[in-house]
């Protein structure tokens, strides 16, 4: 789940990170009554989970609270990469110096927790790391002893930070471990950290990316999940705790299990088709999920064709046929299903599924190839 | 012969008295597992199955009564990283976590500490463990397999099940079948069991299931083009994934362009892998 600029922003500060004098509005009076109070420059930033605000028009500079409410009009109308913004932050300008880069996420390789820095700050890290990676100093950090004095210190000499920050460098440092570990984030990142023309450090912007696993420990940071990231269908299947991403295709898949529902998805595109999405209905297949799973799927109108694969294992084959035969009472669709079940009492279930008159198949190539002919016809 | 688990493992089960625990318990010892003990705090004294197994408030209570030197858990995922830590300072030498959806940085805690420790933990976020009439320690079924001379290891569950099941079908029999896991920090890699099939003598191929995510195929592939003598067969998953997106499994996502099927594929072939398009045709690559 992803922070806000304005919420990243905040978390830093319970830490003790500094940052702008500022507040987020959602309507351009607010902006303006905002800008009267910080007095002077004010940077309108829309508030948007996706990159390039900047590049899209939604950071602009106000000189009066006048123009900050224009801008802020403007930049509330927009949509930024299909996002809508819904609120602003109102900023106080700084006058920067020098752009840092700082930030702390998971190395899944080390399986430990990096901290990166670079004195090329202010532009995407990514493309610094992918151009020049020496321009980035990397340290990681014990999981069980957290992040210590002197390598704070390191990163500050790794990145030719005059001596004069190095106290309040690692206090910023030391402020945005604490606040990776207090929120189980997976991504703590102050892109850019600016040397202000009267010499102070100063978190200007901030993001973060929290794991979802994790939110059960912050039931006030799951608060304030942004649902315009999000499918409204994989919303829907989040509720019945079914996983599921919408893809561009025509062939809806039901599968049990991640990896064979991404390999269902591949065999499918092995076989010339496109898959509509991945679904995984997790262990057992009652009636209940499966009809949850068919009207999300079924909701896609470009779904042409439905291919289950359940593995029964746990899981009993004949079990899961008369699940999928009580949804398809509730759900009326024209749509083809094939169906392959295989492992515990398979035969029984295929049995019951050929007697309701379904396309069925034995094996997964079998099921792709009649899904993909299903779909074209 | 096999890897990790054979007849002489003696296991205990976190977390035997709610559903998932006790009802895979009932599954081990159908396939004939040496199940010696179970432990849920504050049901110590108290006997599950009919009488068969014994319930212990602690797993050093029940190590210490019953010698049990491998620990499955099924514990819920905010209280599974304390049940590792428990079994670690047990001294139970060989962990099994089944649960999924353990917090991240618990994952890297918890390994950390391992390393310290030398203990071998499997999982989280897996389906265990099994080698064919000897010990199941997990949630494979165990009607899908029948022994033989070939080493499975996967990143998968289901998946696993259908390349087992096409073995098996095919008459070709597992040494031992490996699920490490979905999850990005997990207890033991790829390569882990690729040495140790390398050095099973029972084991004469290998199949490696891979999915998106992470680097651990390539590393793999790194390690079997300089220490394996044996044939590896390769299968990865998620090639029509789009990037960005957690593929059901917490591990399974390309990010930053690192994690790409592609580029696992890539190297695994570039080691001498074949690698199936699909997981029916495994048994015909092993020939």
């Amino acid at each position: 789940m992803k922070l806000h600029e304005y919420q990243s922003k905040q978390f830093f500060a319970r830490y003790g990170i500094p940052i702008p004098r500022g507040r987020v509005a959602a309507t351009a009076s607010e902006a303006k009554h905002i800008a009267e109070e910080l007095a002077g420059r004010v940077v309108i930033k829309a508030q948007v989970l996706v990159g390039g605000r900047g590049k899209a028009g939604g950071i602009l500079l106000a000189k009066s609270p006048e123009e900050a409410e224009e801008l802020a009009t403007q930049i509330l109308a927009m949509k930024i990469k299909g996002l809508p913004v819904r609120k602003v932050l109102v900023d106080e300008a700084a006058n920067i110096e020098t752009e840092i880069y700082l930030g702390i996420t998971n190395d899944r390789t080390a399986r430990k927790p990096v901290m990166m820095a670079s004195s090329a700050g202010g532009v995407d890290i990514e493309e610094v790391a992918r151009e020049s990676p020496e321009k980035i100093a990397r340290m990681h950090i014990d999981p069980l002893l957290g992040l210590r004095d002197y390598q704070a210190r390191d990163i500050a000499t790794s990145i030719d930070l005059p001596r004069d920050h190095w106290k309040v460098f690692g206090q910023i440092a030391k402020g945005l471990w604490k606040a990776y570990q207090g929120s189980d984030a997976t991504l703590a990142e102050i892109n850019p950290l600016v040397i202000t023309a009267d010499n102070k450090l100063l978190a200007v912007d901030g993001k973060m990316v929290l794991d979802d696993n994790a939110l059960f420990r912050h039931p006030d940071l799951e608060e304030m999940r942004d649902l315009d990231i999000e499918a409204p269908s994989e919303i829907e299947a989040r509720k019945y705790g079914l996983s599921f991403i919408k893809l561009d295709g025509d062939i809806g898949c039901m599968v049990n299990g991640a990896g064979l529902a991404m390999t269902t998805m591949d065999i499918i595109k092995l076989f010339g088709g496109e898959p509509a999405n991945f679904l995984d209905i997790g262990g057992g297949a009652s009636s209940e999920k499966v009809a949850a799973a068919l009207r999300i799927i079924l909701n896609d109108p470009n779904v042409k064709a439905l291919l289950f694969n359940i593995f029964g294992g746990i899981t009993r084959g004949d079990e899961v046929a008369r699940g999928i035969l009580a949804a398809l009472e509730v759900i009326q669709t024209d749509v083809p299903m094939i169906i392959r079940l295989v492992g515990t009492n398979a035969e029984e279930g295929m049995q019951i599924l050929a007697d309701a008159e379904m396309i069925t198949a034995e094996t997964l190539a079998d099921a792709a190839k009649k899904s993909v002919a299903a779909a074209g016809a | 012969m096999s890897i990790l688990i054979d007849k002489n493992t003696r296991l205990l089960v976190q977390g035997i008295t709610g559903n998932e625990g006790l009802f895979h318990t009932k599954n081990m010892i159908a396939f004939g597992t040496n199940l010696v003990a179970g432990v849920t705090p504050g049901k110590g004294g108290e006997w599950v199955l009919e009488g068969k197994v014994p319930v212990f408030d602690s797993v050093k209570i029940a190590v210490n009564a019953t010698g049990a030197n491998t620990s499955v858990i099924f514990v819920p995922a905010r209280f599974a990283a304390d049940a590792i830590f428990e079994a670690a300072d047990a001294d139970i030498h060989l962990i099994v976590c089944i649960t999924e959806g353990i917090p991240v940085q618990d994952m890297m805690r918890v390994r950390n500490y391992l390393d310290q420790k030398n203990i071998r933990l499997v999982g989280p976020n897996c389906p265990g463990l099994l080698t064919p009439v000897e010990s199941k320690v997990g949630i494979i079924p165990g009607d899908i397999t029948i022994p033989g001379t070939i080493g499975v290891v996967s990143r998968s569950g289901t998946l696993t099940y259908e390349v087992l099941y096409a073995l098996m079908l095919n008459g070709m029999g597992v040494s031992t079948c490996v699920g490490i896991g979905g999850d990005p920090i997990n207890g033991t890699s790829f390569i882990d069991c690729l040495r140790m099939f390398e050095e099973d003598p029972n084991t004469e191929k290998v199949v490696l299931i891979g999915e998106i995510g992470g680097t651990d195929e390539e590393n793999a592939a790194a390690f079997i083009d300089r220490y394996m003598h044996k044939p590896v067969i390769g299968f990865i998953a998620g090639q029509t994934a789009p990037p960005g997106k957690r593929m059901g499994h917490a591990g399974a996502i390309v990010e930053g362009g690192s994690g790409l099927a592609v580029d696992k594929i890539q190297a695994l072939e570039n080691a001498g892998v074949k690698i199936a398009s699909h997981p029916e045709e495994i048994p015909e690559l092993l020939g």
